[in-house]
């Protein structure tokens, strides 16, 4: 337990098998308070099942899952951990396309996720403004009543962050979120990504060097379900395993 | 009072020596005695039948029996007597027709039931020296339900000279039963008859032992419970037995009607609500198949429902394609709306049948080696439901053959695991499936083809096994032939043991009821597939 | 809060319908009291019931709507629900009978009788009481819809398997109901019904009354389900139907969700039910057929899901076709149901309603409408945040 203190993320000798696949194997992670880690790796090194893992998904056959110290993720399934802080980003972005962007960040919003809370729920003003405010950081303000199907790719990864930012999470987990963004996109979404870990964790999966470079964390690459190598980016990928296994010559 | 003392004493010492007096008394004028009758009272029909029975003779033993059932008459003009049963008249002894002519005037001879008791127990001595086996042996029998000590020697003769095993098994029970029940026969040899009544008396053992149970001695008590508890857990193994026969049965039924389901749903994914529509439309292509034969080829008859195999197969088959390709391909990935549409085909379906055919129930004639039955240690086995097992067995095993041995059954499982793929690897996806969806309709078909044997022929054929089908699928686990092999099964075993606790319908609503919970548990079936690649 | 939520609920469109239906209520029986027979305008004491029968499908396909339409569970139980409410109903109506049966026995009905049962069974207790009777229409449905869905949803059973269990529970409850011993009056039912709350059944202010209330409950339906689907909690069902994980990872309990949707539903089709019975007389096993929740489904799907106006109008439409067809060409009947179905899965998924918004509607929108997601969609969504993609490659076991 003690080893979990301080950490806003604790992942032990965690391990996990389909069918005896081993997709996890004996993995270890720490993330502690407003630390950005960037998660790189090759196809198949198990960062989306680590992310199943986190958000309770996927039950792990074996290991330690800690949240913030004290909870212990592995018993709880879903929306239970959303609730606890845990807010994640998926790598194809899925947001409620048969509703407004309003309405996906109204929903998004923390607030209490009672049924009849959310059947008897009237925005306040603060609500108001806080939906307005995050809209004007993701740029989605002046289509905030279109429906969500309309926007473009690259839109709607930004309005999955603004709905990430509307849960108001201890913990982000963010899944390839520069996929199909412009330079300029990229640049944005990285700089809007050092801004949230200045309060939050922030723990990010991607592919393009120049974006993980731009975030300017420690990073962890991941291969076969384990921990390959640890450190800065440059360290990392002046690691010779890494270049054998991920970078290439 | 007295008289009837008198007569049963006379009886007994009639059938306690019968052969002896038998052949003392070779004297005896049946044909004179037989013409006493038509004069006698019933005092002298008394010992005219203790006379006739005691000459051990075969011959009498039709007279008598006329005169118990009341078909003895004496013809008052002619001083005859005769036997007439029906219209037909005969003379008792040599049992040639007789013509009495247009004056006869016939009158019955009277029998009391005090003599028609006598007859029969007179007739059981007679005929347990028959000729004929049978005869022997339900004499045998009649001593065994009634035992009296005092055809003890009678029987141990009879034993002696047996040469049937099966009678002589009969005899000995009828002997042993006869000790038990006797109040002065020895405990051992009252404990030696257990057994012996446990060997012979087939399905009535325990009804003899517990009837005999309370009149045994404490000594033999103990003897007699053992086989009673011994025959009981038999006769629970083997009333087990048949209810796993009758479920095997069954199973196989669901087997044939899910198996069909299990490719297009389990494999395809597609919720093909007109699926008890192709069964249906199997059972009509025999009927039509076997008018066809009837009509034109009776020496074929017989073999009708072999030719209707591959006719309703390729039928229901095709009808299977042109509905994929007509409707159900439009709707890939939306599993909801095709179980909407397949329901509404299923619907016009049936009510085309109906509109060509009429609402009411055809028949399909059962060739001779699917009718009867046979007795298989105990177990009653229709051949009709042992063909339809073995052929459900057939066409599971077939269809695994198909799908595990084939380019096309390759091509299946391609599609199915991933069709982006195999469509790139250069198969023609479409054609898979419309050839899979074909497949599955076809199996139907031939399911139809069985259940001719065993359920009435109507446009609602396919409604009945529907939602059994879907539930062996779901229970199984979806995708998985083996687990629709051992859903059906276990659902018609299942069905059968719990019938005779809560009766056919309560018994089908439980099975309803465990299918939903265990859904709960398992929402995958019983053997589903593990990883995530299967969600969603 | 509650206030906010009703003001919430009557947006323009639910108003309209809320109104026309009310008006319904007035302007039907005012046609056929007040107006002489023989006279324009007059509207017949049987096509009043008749009319009244419509708007207690209309009630149920609102409710299948609620979960099917908006929440995405495709339930075939809801003739289930929809019987026991008629059900709990009649039972009430029986007793009413009182010595006034063939037999004249005074607490048991008829059938019992007939059975040779001497004392009224314990769940019969009660049903001499109209309150209680209506409490039971209300209950009977929800608990089992409740108990049902808690273990289905919570064990996440979804999609079609949903569907295939509700069907297993209607045919299992078709077949309990059947039985004489379950003391429903086996085949034949409950009929013959004599008074409601003392007003003889057959007189024409009591049809007339009750199709008032039909239809005032079916307003009452609308503002119900209105005040749902404007809620945030509606966009969560809807988001629910979409995305279902998705939702979850946002923190929302689906199965709850779902849950409720499902409750809610169950009881209007009960009080539909209850409404049903008394306008035609009878209920007996045939209501629990799973082809008429079968029938339901294509109701709200010809009108179309999704939307408050549609299950209504297509509950109408297609009892109005279908007792057009049975008198005039019954053999065809069937023919164009199945037809109907296949029809609209293939070329009008978004009903009748869609077709109109389609056709009059688009000019109109302050944005363009996102092509409604078909489940096939929907089922992509999932499908995209199911990251089977290159990354986890895994073997799929072979047959």
């Amino acid at each position: 337990m003690s080893k979990a203190q301080d950490t806003m993320l604790y992942l032990n000798g965690v391990s996990v098998a389909f069918d005896g696949f081993k997709a996890i194997n004996n993995l270890s992670i720490i993330v502690r308070p407003t630390e950005m880690l960037a998660i790189i790796g090759p196809n198949g090194a198990g960062k989306t099942t680590m992310m199943d893992i986190i958000t309770g998904k996927t039950r792990p056959d074996d290991g330690d899952v800690m949240f913030d110290g004290r909870t212990d993720l592995t018993k709880l399934d879903e929306a239970a951990i959303a609730n606890l802080g845990i807010g994640r980003k998926f790598q194809k972005p899925t947001v409620f396309e048969s509703h407004t962007i309003w309405d996906n960040l109204e929903m998004a919003l923390k607030k209490p996720r009672g049924i009849f809370a959310a059947l008897f729920y009237t925005p306040s003003e603060e609500d108001v403004a806080r939906i307005t405010e995050i809209l004007e950081t993701v740029r989605l303000l002046h289509r905030k009543d279109e429906y969500a199907a309309n926007l473009s790719h690259g839109q709607k990864q930004w309005l999955e962050i603004g709905m990430l930012l509307a849960q108001d999470p201890k913990l982000l987990l963010v899944d390839e979120p520069v996929a199909g963004m412009t330079d300029s996109e990229t640049e944005e979404t990285a700089k809007l990504l050092r801004e949230i870990a200045k309060t939050r964790s922030v723990v990010v999966v991607e592919h393009d060097m120049s974006f993980v470079r731009e975030l300017g964390s420690r990073v962890v690459c991941l291969a076969e379900g384990a921990v390959l190598a640890e450190g800065s980016l440059d360290q990392v990928s002046a690691n010779p395993v890494v270049i054998e296994r991920y970078l290439g010559r | 009072m007295l008289t009837q003392l008198l007569r049963l004493a006379l009886l007994t010492l009639s059938l306690l020596l019968p052969t002896q007096i038998a052949r003392a008394q070779d004297a005896v004028d049946i044909p004179a005695q037989i013409a006493a009758m038509g004069e006698a009272s019933l005092k002298e029909l008394t010992q005219i039948v203790v006379e006739l029975s005691s000459t051990g003779d075969n011959s009498v033993v039709p007279v008598l029996t006329a005169l118990a059932d009341g078909n003895l008459y004496l013809d008052e003009t002619s001083g005859r007597v005769i036997i007439q049963t029906g219209s037909a008249i005969t003379d008792p002894l040599t049992g040639e027709a007789v013509d009495l002519g247009a004056e006869a005037d016939l009158s019955r001879i009277r029998v009391n039931n005090g003599l028609r008791r006598d007859i029969s127990a007179a007739l059981s001595g007679m005929t347990l020296m028959s000729d004929n086996p049978s005869t022997r042996l339900s004499a045998a029998q009649g001593f065994l339900a009634k035992p009296d000590a005092a055809n003890l020697p009678l029987l141990d003769e009879a034993i002696a000279a047996e040469t049937d095993a099966n009678v002589r098994s009969a005899m000995q029970a009828a002997r042993a039963v006869t000790i038990l029940t006797s109040e002065d026969a020895s405990i051992e040899d009252k404990n030696a008859a257990v057994p012996q009544v446990v060997a012979g008396a087939g399905r009535n053992a325990i009804t003899i032992l517990t009837g005999a149970l309370s009149n045994a001695p404490d000594e033999v008590k103990p003897t007699i419970e053992a086989a009673i508890a011994g025959l009981e857990q038999g006769r629970a193994v083997w009333g087990a037995l048949q209810n796993v026969w009758f479920g095997v049965s069954l199973g196989s039924v669901l087997l044939l009607a899910a198996i069909g389901l299990a490719i297009t749903f389990g494999v395809m994914g597609v919720i093909n609500m007109a699926h008890g529509e192709m069964v249906m439309l199997g059972a009509y292509t025999t009927f039509l198949v076997q008018l066809v034969i009837r009509q034109n080829f009776p020496g074929l008859l017989d073999y009708s429902l072999l030719i209707a195999l591959p006719v309703a197969f390729l039928v229901t088959g095709a009808i299977g394609v042109g509905i994929e390709r007509g409707i159900i391909r439009w709707l890939y990935g939306r599993p909801l709306e095709t179980l909407l549409a397949t329901w509404g085909l299923s619907l016009i379906l049936q009510q085309t049948v109906r509109s060509i055919f009429g609402p009411t129930n055809q028949m399909v004639i059962a060739p001779t080696w699917m009718s009867g039955s046979t007795e298989f240690f105990g177990l009653a086995i229709t051949y009709n439901r042992f063909w339809i097992v073995i052929f459900a067995l057939i066409v599971f095993f077939a269809l695994l053959l198909v799908l595990n041995r084939t380019p096309l059954g390759l091509q299946m499982r391609a599609v199915t695991q991933n069709r982006r793929m195999a469509s790139a690897m250069g198969i023609r996806t479409p054609f898979v499936d419309a050839m899979t969806f074909g497949l599955g309709s076809g199996i139907a078909g031939l399911a139809g083809v069985a259940l001719t044997q065993i359920d009435n022929i109507s446009p609602n054929l396919g409604q009945n096994y529907i939602i059994d089908s879907f539930m062996v699928v779901v229970f199984g686990g979806v995708g998985n032939l083996w687990g629709t092999f051992v859903g059906a099964l276990t659902l018609g075993v299942a069905n059968k043991f719990l019938e005779p606790y809560a009766g056919a319908v309560l018994g089908k609503i439980l099975i309803l009821v465990l299918i939903i919970l265990f859904i709960q548990r398992r929402p995958r079936g019983l053997f589903a597939l593990k990883g995530r690649a299967i969600e969603q | 809060m509650l206030t906010q939520a009703l003001f919430r609920a009557l947006d323009k469109k639910a108003v309209w319908v809320i109104g026309i239906f009310l008006a319904v209520a007035v302007l039907v029986p005012m046609a056929n009291l007040l107006i002489p027979p023989g006279q324009f305008g007059h509207v017949p004491t049987y096509l009043v019931s008749l009319l009244g029968k419509y708007l207690s499908y209309a009630i149920l396909a609102l409710a299948l709507d609620l979960v099917w339409g908006y929440c995405g569970i495709l339930s075939l139980g809801h003739s289930a629900f929809f019987a026991l409410g008629g059900y709990a109903m009649g039972m009430y109506l029986m007793r009413q009978i009182g010595t006034r049966g063939v037999y004249g026995n005074p607490t048991l009905p008829d059938f019992m009788v007939f059975l040779n049962w001497k004392e009224l069974p314990w769940y019969w207790y009660g049903f001499d009481n109209f309150w209680f009777a209506m409490a039971m229409v209300v209950l009977v449905p929800g608990l089992l819809a409740f108990i049902f869905g808690f273990f289905a949803f919570r064990s996440r059973v979804t999609g079609v398997y949903l569907s295939i269990i509700t069907q297993a529970m209607t045919f299992a409850l078709l077949l309990a109901f059947f039985r004489n011993d379950m003391g429903f009056g086996g085949n034949n039912g409950l009929t013959d019904f004599k008074d409601i709350l003392g007003a003889p059944v057959q007189a024409q202010s009591t049809r007339v009354i009750l199709f008032a209330a039909t239809a005032i409950a079916l307003a009452l339906s609308v503002l119900i389900c209105s005040m749902i689907v404007n809620s945030k909690l509606g966009k969560v069902m809807v988001a629910v139907r979409d995305a279902e994980s998705r939702t979850r990872f946002i923190g929302y309990r689906v199965e709850y969700v779902k849950l409720f949707a499902f409750t809610v539903s169950a009881i209007m089709a009960g009080i539909a039910g209850a409404l049903y019975v008394p306008q035609v007389g009878i209920i007996n096993p045939g209501e629990f057929e799973p082809g008429n929740s079968i029938e339901v489904v294509i109701w709200t799907a010809v009108g179309g899901r999704g939307t408050l106006v549609g299950p209504i109008i297509g509950a109408i439409v297609v009892n109005l076709g279908k007792s057009w067809f049975t008198s005039a060409l019954p053999e065809f009947w069937l023919f164009a149901l199945g037809a109907l179905f296949i029809f609209v899965t293939l070329f009008l998924p978004k009903g009748i309603v869609g077709l109109w918004k389609q056709l009059f509607g688009a000019s109109r929108k302050k944005a363009e409408e996102p092509a409604a997601p078909t489940p096939a969609q929907s089922a992509d969504i999932e499908r995209g945040e199911d990251p089977s993609t290159f990354d986890n490659v895994q073997p799929r076991p072979a047959e």
